[in-house]
């Protein structure tokens, strides 16, 4: 059946876990930021996050195959439980911080995810949909502690190691950002590498063979939805921390449908494809928006559905059969 | 108290009607194609924004207008099936999530352009305001007419999917697609001509619904997970089914909302989530 998952893309290139020398381009690219563009670190944090996040959903999407329509749901606990550790408990050291976020949207994802993965279909996607709306509810009825409709306010955030602050430029949040992000990569990295990754896509490919080879589907499904699940909210913790400020719309609808759409629009099962699909996606919303946010939302919709009746495998599926093609004409 | 319980089924029912008849006709074509379709509150708006337009701009009657609400929808409806929804049948789930998430948002914002972002309202005609008196107490005369609509409905679909050819075809397609194909039913014109008419049947719905909860053109996203979950929980294709978990949406999320102000959107999905959970394929779907 075709999909808008490459079954090919996942094995062979991350299959081994050498790095291959275009894997240091968009790190560059990242690090490049701070130096040529001083003046966007602000617009380069929401970027950060907002790969990071769709790392994590790249995680269960692109590898295990696991469709998800309340991956915000996740990402806000996480923003959440970095949140009110400050606001309410004056818990206010930001590594820690994220960590605590980590663990929440684990914890979070590890019950939801033993509950749920053992359906799928429009059942997956319903129960998926209905838990994150519920959770958002959640949040809504728990206004003394939540801060409800009106958001979270008293988040204050220490300076990183007591010394770098979040400034209004963000140049030092940027950094802590890109280094929280590339700590997260490494270990997305060796998972799918990993035997682990391997029988994840296995799953992906063909769910009843791997039973049939004796596979522990639904706790692998369970450990890759936890591993995705606390990065999510470790993006959500960041996303916390840098604007001081959280809103029930962090476990939205229509966040769950944005990282899908950045994850499909980059190449799902790729890992870097979250880098290109996050990179063009906020860049364009921050500059379409100032335009207009119906040409934006217009748009985002067209490239989904282009993207689906005509480019199944993402921008980097089209980066990836151009070279081929090259290659071929060129012996 | 009973006064309370009165009012609170008497709203539920009203809500459930609208639900039912926006729903059904995702159901079917759902339970038909097994096609993921985000987008059918999409159809709903349009045909929403057709009613408010007509009466404002043309002073068409309201009970004309619906009527020409479901035509117009119902035709506009087979372009993009034939456009977008054709060439996705035979692809992924995600695929067809991701195609329809688009194609909602393109709506969302190709409204917001030509209507506005702020919320729209009607005149409803005089025969339809005010209160009725049923003898042991008054009613909203609009809800009621709602609600004998929505039975209408119910009523001509149970005929039409019991007692013709037509509807013993598609309850064979649902059933079993590949052998009503082998039987000679050609699947994709009735998915089409299913897929049109439950647009329309949309179309009317949001046309009632405006009055009652309002139209604005993020009622495409506000309302789907609403007309979704009438889907999963009444069973894909069974239109038994899609009246059974309407009427329990509409009655619990009353009830909640009444209740308790503050939460009361907390229950449906709670019950949504166990309901699923206890019975992934629906109450009425076919397990595969």
């Amino acid at each position: 059946m075709a999909s808008a998952i490459d079954p090919a893309a996942a094995v062979p290139r991350l299959g081994r876990a050498r790095w291959h020398w275009a894997e240091a381009l968009p790190w560059l690219a990242l690090a490049a930021v701070p130096f040529v563009f001083p003046g966007y670190l602000a617009l380069g944090c929401q970027v950060i996050v907002m790969i990071l996040f769709a790392l994590s959903l790249d995680l269960i999407l692109g590898y295990a195959g696991i469709i998800t329509l309340g991956h915000a749901a996740l990402f806000g606990t996480g923003a959440y439980a970095a949140g009110m550790l400050s606001a309410h408990l004056g818990w206010n050291e930001p590594i820690t911080g994220l960590l605590v976020a980590g663990a929440a949207a684990a914890a979070v994802g590890f019950v939801s995810g033993w509950f749920l993965l053992r359906y799928h279909g429009l059942a997956l996607l319903m129960l998926t949909l209905a838990t994150a709306i519920l959770l958002q509810e959640l949040a809504n009825t728990l206004a003394p502690y939540t801060g409800g409709y009106d958001g979270l306010l008293g988040i204050a955030i220490d300076p990183i190691f007591g010394r770098f602050a979040n400034d209004l430029f963000r140049q030092n949040y940027y950094v802590y950002g890109l280094i929280v992000l590339l700590a997260a990569f490494l270990i997305a990295r060796r998972v799918v590498a990993s035997p682990f990754g391997q029988s994840l896509v296995g799953i992906r490919e063909n769910v009843k063979r791997m039973h049939a080879i004796g596979a522990p589907v639904h706790g692998r499904l369970v450990a890759i939805y936890t591993i995705a699940a606390a990065m999510a909210g470790v993006a959500g913790g960041l996303f916390a921390q840098i604007h001081a400020f959280v809103t029930l719309q962090v476990m939205g609808f229509q966040l769950s449908g944005a990282v899908l759409i950045v994850v499909i629009l980059g190449g799902a099962g790729r890992l870097y494809g979250a880098f290109i699909g996050a990179a063009i996606y906020v860049i364009l919303e921050d500059q379409l928006a100032k335009l207009s946010p119906e040409f934006w939302e217009f748009g985002v919709g067209l490239v989904l559905v282009a993207t689906v009746l005509f480019a199944r495998r993402g921008l980097l599926g089209i980066a990836e059969d151009l070279t081929a093609r090259l290659r071929r004409r060129t012996p | 108290m009973l006064s309370a319980a009165v009012s609170i089924l008497f709203d539920g029912l009203a809500y459930a009607m609208i639900l039912f008849i926006i729903a059904v006709g995702l159901s079917i074509t759902m339970g038909l194609m097994n096609f993921v379709n985000l987008a059918h509150g999409v159809f709903a708006m349009a045909g929403g924004y057709a009613t408010v337009t007509m009466i404002r701009a043309w002073e068409v009657p309201f009970l004309a207008a619906l009527p020409i609400a479901f035509v117009l929808v119902g035709a506009a409806s087979v372009v993009f099936e034939r456009l977008l929804y054709a060439p996705l049948y035979r692809r992924s789930e995600l695929d067809q999530v991701l195609m329809t998430i688009g194609f909602v948002f393109m709506a969302i914002a190709a409204f917001t352009y030509f209507w506005g972002p702020n919320p729209l309202g009607i005149e409803v005609p005089r025969y339809l305001k005010g209160q009725v008196d049923l003898g042991f107490r008054e009613f909203p005369t609009y809800r009621l007419f709602m609600i004998a609509v929505g039975f209408g409905m119910i009523l001509a679909l149970w005929l039409v999917f019991e007692r013709t050819l037509l509807g013993a075809r598609i309850r064979a397609a649902v059933d079993n697609r590949r052998m009503a194909q082998s039987l000679g039913i050609d699947v994709g014109r009735l998915f089409t001509l299913t897929f049109a008419v439950g647009s329309g049947l949309a179309a009317v719905g949001g046309g009632l619904a405006v009055e009652l909860i309002g139209l604005r053109p993020t009622f495409a996203i506000q309302y789907l997970v609403h007309f979704l979950i009438v889907v999963a929980v009444g069973g894909l294709g069974s239109i038994r089914g899609a009246f059974l978990a309407a009427l329990l949406l509409g009655i619990i999320d009353t009830a909640g909302k009444y209740v308790w102000p503050a939460g009361g959107g907390f229950f449906i999905y709670a019950i949504t989530v166990v309901a699923l959970l206890i019975k992934p394929e629906g109450l009425y779907g076919k397990r595969d």
